[in-house]
């Protein structure tokens, strides 16, 4: 079956972490009007060690952001201790996180939002920015991805 | 609205925002995209379930982001009015999401699943987080020497971001 061959590891455990995500959203949506984008916090913490105009518009938020993310945080020990039980480390080399991470960072605040803020809420508010920045970004990274691949880098 | 949530936050504010952050660091790890591994896997097109994690999200945001925004009044924690996530479009939107998937298909992996990932013990993805801050300290940087000249920056963009 065709489906199934897309979907190695089934449906369900995305399908249910996604869900978790949406109501994680909504909830903190509903009881506070606030929208919560996973890459502004880089910006609204460094707003904290760094005085540049583009970090100080995140000072009113940047001490929510840092509960939030210390939260996530949290919530992934929880998991790790439930449900995975003990530690999990990647085996990605060093050199593409760090670069990786580079490009992330600099890539998601020129964009103005990640895979939370544009793919979750913008997708979630049917922002038309949303989805051109999600499409940028998934396409180039598919293509970054089997380009590494092919130069025999693994993983 | 910043100043509204700075001075008529509630005593549950941070609570709920803690709340949150658990169950968003919870359904990552559940969702297994704390691991750069799978996030490859889907970029490589060898397993597409990642379709469902965001897919799943937005569409549960969503229905939270239409129904408050369309029945009005003001958020119980912080009178703040509910508006849907409206960006305004420009090429920065464009270029930026390219330069962030770049990063994300040499990696394989995003800022929210990365603060996740250290949760889960996954202490390496420090690089990857160390990273993010550098290269989002690189952007302000250039983007405010930018400011400094006459013409730089996109005020409608700016204010944008004020509201968010």
């Amino acid at each position: 079956m065709p489906f199934a061959e897309f979907f190695p590891n089934g449906v369900w455990p995305y399908l249910a972490g996604g869900i978790l995500l949406g109501l994680a959203t909504a909830l903190i949506y509903l009881t506070t009007g606030l929208i919560t984008g996973a890459s502004t916090f880089l910006e609204s913490t460094l707003s904290y060690v760094c005085d540049y105009a583009q970090f100080r518009r995140y000072v009113d938020s940047r001490d929510w952001r840092l509960v939030f993310t210390l939260g996530i945080v949290a919530g992934a020990a929880v998991y790790a201790v439930t449900v995975q039980q003990g530690i999990w480390v990647t085996q990605v080399q060093w050199w593409r996180l760090l670069f990786g991470g580079i490009l992330v960072g600099f890539g998601t605040r020129m964009g103005r939002g990640c895979t939370s803020g544009h793919g979750i809420c913008g997708l979630g508010s049917l922002s038309t920015t949303s989805l051109v920045n999600v499409a940028t970004f998934v396409l180039i990274a598919i293509g970054t991805a089997h380009i590494v691949e092919a130069l025999g880098v693994t993983p | 609205m910043t100043t509204q949530t700075m001075t008529r936050r509630h005593p549950l504010f941070m609570p709920v925002i803690f709340l949150g952050g658990l169950i968003f660091g919870f359904g990552l790890g559940l969702s297994r995209m704390v691991r750069p591994e799978v996030v490859l896997d889907f970029l490589q097109l060898d397993d597409l379930g990642l379709l469902f994690v965001m897919g799943g999200a937005a569409v549960v945001s969503g229905v939270a982001f239409f129904w408050a925004s369309y029945r009005g009044g003001r958020a119980p924690l912080t009178q703040t009015s509910y508006q849907r996530r409206l960006m305004p479009f420009d090429r920065d939107v464009v270029v930026g999401g390219a330069i962030f998937g770049v990063g994300w298909g040499l990696s394989g992996i995003c800022p929210g699943a990365a603060y996740a990932s250290l949760g889960v013990g996954n202490y390496p993805i420090l690089l990857a987080i160390g990273g993010m801050f550098l290269g989002a300290f690189l952007f302000g940087y250039l983007r405010s020497r930018a400011e400094t000249t006459p013409g730089g920056g996109s005020p409608q963009a700016q204010s944008a971001m004020a509201r968010q």
